[in-house]
């Protein structure tokens, strides 16, 4: 199995990322409270990012919550895209306010 | 016979990205058993116990959600004076033929405030739960595949102006409010469950900006402990648990959330209290609305009000 670093720009956080595992488990894995694990099925939008380095495979996802120019510019969700390299990242929407906030109330899991 | 006019939810169709992955997905871990594909490329199923053909049909799409939802009426004569009572209520109408979903008579279809789109049918094959009508058996194999809930039984639908669908169901369509959640000013409805019998709910509504979102499609087991056996499959197959198992303060079910392969969620249920359409409707107020929807938490999870399809 592969491993890569993935580092999120907004925290300067990095962990270390199986290719076996998606993006947004990989944070959720963190122990950083208030990553918003939903629908962990590429449905609900609230886990999206940007990649802004890096290459990946992802899933099809949600067109309510990701265009096709969000896709073509790698503003994709975490749930749904595995590392095939280092990534560099960072977080969209809903997320970013959880994940930067200081208290946030609970961790909600990881997708398995 | 009491129970006349609308009889229940009769069928949902639903979205999902990956039309196989959830095929497999409703087949071997709900455990509804297949009934039929169509030219269009939707997949129908129904819970082993149901009678009719199909209660939950599924179609590939670039977004996941729900299409309709739909009821079963009593009666052809029901269903025409239901659609003329919609128009007379101002609600616009209109009609699809026999035959466009799969052994499923002609519907009345219209919008609901919510941005839902609302059915009516009044017939659908029988097609029978395996067993004969004369002498059956307690059960059979399908069963035990997979949660295999025994019905489709509610759905909890997210939109904006759920005291105008409220309306269509309590004046037109015979619904009565069994419970419901009162915002901090004391007379707004954040959330309402209304039965068209004597079921805890037959379809319950939460005010939401978006229009037209689906917060779950619920399928009924038969104890809680098979509600403990569907969590142990949900684990088995990786499934994501939104909550659960635990029990609603409101309806008094237990429950788990879950969500398939697209994000759509999904609610093993059992239990609930009966309802009836003398019995003044229970308030909840937002100081316990965390224990009016997770009995045990006693706190809403972040996903509740925020995750849908």
């Amino acid at each position: 199995m592969s491993y890569y670093t993935v580092t999120i720009e907004d925290t300067g956080e990095s962990y270390r990322a199986s290719e076996k595992q998606t993006v947004l488990d990989g944070m959720a894995m963190l122990g950083k409270k208030g990553i918003p694990v939903g629908c962990c099925g590429g449905g609900c939008g609230v886990c999206k990012i940007e990649i802004l380095s890096g290459s990946y495979t992802k899933r099809v996802m949600s067109r309510e919550h990701v265009s096709v120019e969000d896709e073509a510019n790698n503003r994709v969700l975490a749930c749904r895209v595995w590392p095939t390299s280092d990534l560099r990242l960072r977080v969209l929407g809903k997320m970013n306010k959880n994940l930067c906030r200081d208290n946030a109330a609970v961790s909600e899991g990881s997708c398995l | 016979m009491a129970m006349t006019g609308v009889l229940r939810p009769g069928h949902a169709q639903m979205r999902v990205l990956d039309l196989e992955e959830s095929v497999k997905f409703y087949s071997d871990v709900v455990g509804l058993v297949e009934t039929g594909r169509d030219k269009q490329g939707r997949v129908y199923f129904k819970a082993w116990d149901e009678r009719d053909h199909n209660s939950l049909i599924i179609r590939q799409a670039d977004k996941p959600g729900l299409d309709f939802f739909a009821f079963k009426v009593d009666s052809k004569a029901t269903l025409e004076k239901l659609d003329a009572d919609l128009i007379a209520f101002g609600v616009k109408t209109e009609r699809i033929p026999a035959g466009e979903l799969l052994e499923t008579g002609e519907r009345v279809r219209f919008p609901i405030p919510t941005g839902h789109v609302i059915e009516l049918y009044a017939e659908k094959t029988d097609v029978g739960n395996g067993q004969p009508y004369v002498n059956p058996e307690a059960w059979i194999p399908a069963a035990e595949h997979g949660i295999a809930p025994t019905r489709f039984d509610h759905g909890l639908l997210y939109g904006p102006d759920i005291d105008g669908a409220r309306e269509i169901f309590e004046k037109v369509l015979g619904f009565y409010v069994v419970e419901r959640i009162v915002l901090e000013d004391g007379k707004t409805d954040l959330a309402i469950w209304l039965s068209c019998s004597i079921k805890a709910h037959d379809i319950a509504m939460v005010r939401h900006p978006e229009p037209g979102k689906l917060h779950h499609v619920s399928f009924l087991l038969e104890s809680w402990e098979k509600v403990l056996r569907a969590a142990d499959l949900m684990s088995i197959n990786r499934v994501k648990i939104d909550i659960g198992p635990t029990r609603h303060g409101v309806t008094r079910g237990t429950t788990i959330y879950a969500f398939d392969p697209s994000g759509n969620r999904f609610e093993t249920f059992c239990g609930g209290t009966s309802g009836y359409p003398d019995q003044q409707p229970i308030k909840w107020t937002m100081e316990d609305v965390g224990r009016g929807i997770f009995y045990h938490d006693r706190a809403l999870n972040d996903t509740f009000l925020s995750v849908v399809t």
